[in-house]
């Protein structure tokens, strides 16, 4: 019975619910400008990275290394790409 | 605007209407030519619905070398106007046109498709594969590539050109000083073509990642498959940012958003800097090709195994990463402090030592061998020197303080030719020359192909060496004439005749591919340059399977291993071989893409809306029909065998 039940995914439902309606009250709660984007990033990359491992099954077959080192060059690239912007156009004008 | 005011040119000349009306003729002579010969059917069912990556592969080279045409002539019309000062061949609004169309087609539309050709007409057969992972989306990303080529090329016939530069920086591209639609083609016509692109990668990268024959390990990969493969991985990377970077400029352009203005909360340097995040690597996946080319070229006419495979392989892997990381030295000089500057400085200079890592494995490769000069060796040849003269001046550029002198100028634009002619083009004719007797069965001339590298390295020098003097003088970019007084008259008048002479060498290539079809012998084996990789040990013309066994690997040169270590490549019996079936959705998906861009161009939102509809039905299509490929049969199989061994 516990094969049969895919606890995991409906665990994994519930929890992208819940970041969403915690991404959703960013909206409606009044808080301040740097509170709202910390926890819309947070929330964000943990919703990404759940649906990619629970609901893509991104660990689930033998291209397992070549997927997640392609998430995490993504990673390091987009992180990159948004820091160096940020350094050129608005911290170091 | 009056309706069909749009759809005019908005500043017409005869030349335009001279093309128009050609353009309009070559369409009739076209269709009329295939009515007559009854070629309809054959076109529809051998190529317009192929999923045979050879196929695909030859039908971006033709489009390829299309455009190189295209993108000449813009050359040349621009080197004639500047090759005396004050002339008036070309007014500056038709200047602007033509060299942002010149960077566009030359770099979207020539160099793109061409690399595309040699992934995939080399990629599978390097590897010992049947087909790329995905055939049908490979015949969608060729149709995509192409209808926006074709929709960028007819902006200057309905409509009026894009003239904001091939890199269209906001505020000037954005409708407050671009009025007319051309700008609109930009943003439309390249996002048609960059959505083909990017899904060549994720196919290429499955391809190459699957798809390999048994006992191939990643490290026993050619070195033209890990070149494809890296480029690849930074196609998928790179390529999405240009599809929103588009998006977001058409809505500025469009809808009345605010991203790229000068007011409104709109931050105009944005553009230029999304661009370059694209930008820079984009230059990587042209080059890293070419690379790879070299590699398999130098260690067959050197008749040894390339030098250095590891650090060709780590090169490569280095140089995808840092290619991300550099972005910002394309405007140095836009305002951001000595810091940030600084930090860029550093990282493109970095690249230079992967780079010059693989120019010393080549080298390394060459010592002790026993060097054939063919005309693919002689390209190869010809490449180091004048690529490093341009890496040279790249590691110029890159000093932060300099650039302020550089930047801008015919010195940027000498540098840029310098990697790309000698990197890039010298490449793909090397490749022309290399695989041309695996596509169509007999050799390309050598001695018109020799005096045809001689020829455009002559008028390279001459084209654009005096442009780094010109430019270190003060001649900037981009403008489309200068006085008598500034004494840059020589300086052009010498880039012109080397640019001419260039012309002459392009022309005998096409002379050369029309003399070698007639005379050049059809008896040739399926391994005419005495080579290393799998690609020719199979048949020449390739069978639609390419292997009737699938080859077993030991190294990465299994061909050299069968040849002189007596490995025995092609074990067991024949079995019936599974392929894709042809389709014809790829190009009717496209085709409706071709007016949607049009409509979209045009602002005209139903047909918009319909052809939008008709692009998900094309999708909805392919998700419920029910196509299992289909087999041929052993006895087909022996048949087709025996034929070719047969020749
Ligand atoms: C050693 C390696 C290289 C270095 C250090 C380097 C450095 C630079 C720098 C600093 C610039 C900007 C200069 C300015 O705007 O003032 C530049 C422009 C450019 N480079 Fe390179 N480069 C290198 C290799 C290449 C290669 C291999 C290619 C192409 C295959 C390439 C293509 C271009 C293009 C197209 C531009 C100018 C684009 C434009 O503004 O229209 N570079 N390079
Ligand atoms: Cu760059």
């Amino acid at each position: 019975m516990s094969q049969l039940f895919p606890m995991k995914q409906v665990l994994g439902f519930v929890f992208s619910l819940l970041l969403t309606t915690v991404a959703l009250a960013v909206y409606f709660l009044d808080m301040s400008f740097a509170a709202g984007m910390t926890i819309l990033l947070v929330t964000a990359f943990i919703q990404a990275g759940l649906q990619l491992v629970v609901f893509m099954h991104a660990g689930e077959t033998k291209d397992k290394s070549a997927i997640y080192t392609n998430v995490f060059y993504g990673l390091i690239i987009a992180l990159v790409t948004v820091f160096g912007t940020l350094l050129a156009m608005v911290w170091d004008m | 605007m009056d309706f069909f005011d749009r759809f005019a040119v908005p500043h017409p000349s005869l030349a335009i209407y001279a093309s128009m009306a050609a353009i309009g003729l070559t369409i009739i002579a076209v269709i009329a030519g295939l009515t007559y010969f009854k070629k309809w059917g054959y076109l529809w069912r051998e190529w317009l619905t192929t999923v045979d990556h050879k196929r695909i592969g030859i039908m971006y080279l033709l489009s390829a070398l299309l455009m190189l045409f295209r993108g000449g002539v813009d050359a040349i019309m621009m080197r004639a106007q500047l090759a005396v000062p004050e002339n008036t061949l070309l007014d500056a609004q038709h200047y602007n046109e033509i060299f942002t169309t010149h960077g566009i087609v030359m770099i979207l539309f020539m160099a793109m498709p061409f690399i595309m050709f040699f992934m995939n007409f080399v990629v599978p057969l390097q590897i010992g594969a049947r087909d790329v992972a995905f055939p049908r989306l490979n015949a969608l990303s060729f149709w995509l590539f192409f209808m926006g080529a074709m929709l960028f090329n007819i902006s200057f016939v309905v409509g009026g050109s894009p003239d904001a530069g091939w890199t269209s920086y906001f505020p000037l591209a954005g409708t407050e000083f671009s009025e007319s639609v051309g700008n609109n083609y930009y943003m439309i016509a390249i996002q048609i073509a960059g959505i083909g692109t990017l899904m060549t990668g994720i196919n290429f990268i499955t391809t190459i990642l699957k798809m390999r024959a048994p006992g191939m390990t990643l490290m026993k990969m050619p070195m033209f498959t890990w070149s494809a493969l890296i480029a690849n991985v930074i196609i998928v990377f790179a390529f999405p940012v240009l599809a929103v970077l588009l998006a977001m400029g058409t809505l500025d352009r469009q809808f009345g958003t605010n991203f790229f203005t000068m007011d409104n909360g709109g931050m105009d340097m944005l553009w230029a800097n999304i661009f370059w995040v694209w930008g820079h690597p984009e230059v990587y996946i042209l080059i890293l090709p070419a690379f790879g080319i070299y590699s398999e070229v130098i260690s067959t006419f050197a008749r040894r195994n390339l030098y250095g495979y590891k650090s060709m392989v780590g090169s490569m892997v280095i140089i995808s990463l840092l290619s991300f990381l550099v972005w910002a030295h394309h405007f140095f000089t836009m305002g951001q402090g000595a810091f940030t500057n600084s930090i860029f400085s550093i990282t493109t200079m970095a690249i230079a030592v992967p780079t010059g890592v693989k120019i010393f494995n080549w080298l390394l490769t060459l010592r002790k061998g026993k060097i054939v000069f063919t005309t693919p060796m002689l390209y190869s040849m010809l490449f180091i020197p004048l690529f490093t003269l341009g890496g040279v001046t790249g590691v110029m550029l890159a000093m932060s303080a300099a650039d302020y002198q550089y930047h801008n100028t015919m010195f940027l634009v000498a540098h840029f030719h310098n990697v790309i002619i000698p990197g890039v083009v010298y490449a793909m004719l090397a490749g022309l020359h290399y695989y041309w007797p695996k596509m169509f069965g007999f050799m390309l001339n050598e001695k018109i192909g020799k005096w045809t590298a001689w020829l455009l390295s002559i008028g390279f020098i001459l084209a654009f060496m005096p442009m780094y003097v010109s430019g270190l003088d003060g001649q900037a970019r981009r403008m489309y004439t200068y006085s008598e007084a500034a004494g840059f008259g020589l300086m052009n008048m010498i880039s012109f005749v080397g640019a001419a002479i260039m012309a002459i060498g392009f022309v005998l290539i096409v002379y050369n591919i029309y003399y070698s079809t007639r005379y050049e012998s059809r008896d040739i084996s399926n391994d005419p340059w005495d080579a290393r990789t799998l690609e020719w040990s199979t048949h020449t013309p390739v069978p639609e399977y390419n292997f009737a066994i699938l080859p077993d690997v030991r190294s990465n040169e299994a061909l050299w291993d069968a040849k002189k270590n007596g490995h025995v490549l092609f074990k067991g019996e024949y079995q019936k071989i599974h392929m894709p079936n042809n389709s014809g959705i790829p190009f009717i998906m496209s085709c409706i893409f071709f007016v949607w861009g049009f409509s979209f161009v045009f602002s005209l939102w139903i047909p918009v809306i319909l052809t939008t509809i008709g692009i998900f039905v094309c999708m909805a299509l392919r998700s419920f029909e029910q196509d299992h490929g289909r087999y041929i049969s052993v006895k087909e199989i022996e048949e087709t065998e025996t034929n070719l061994r047969g020749a």
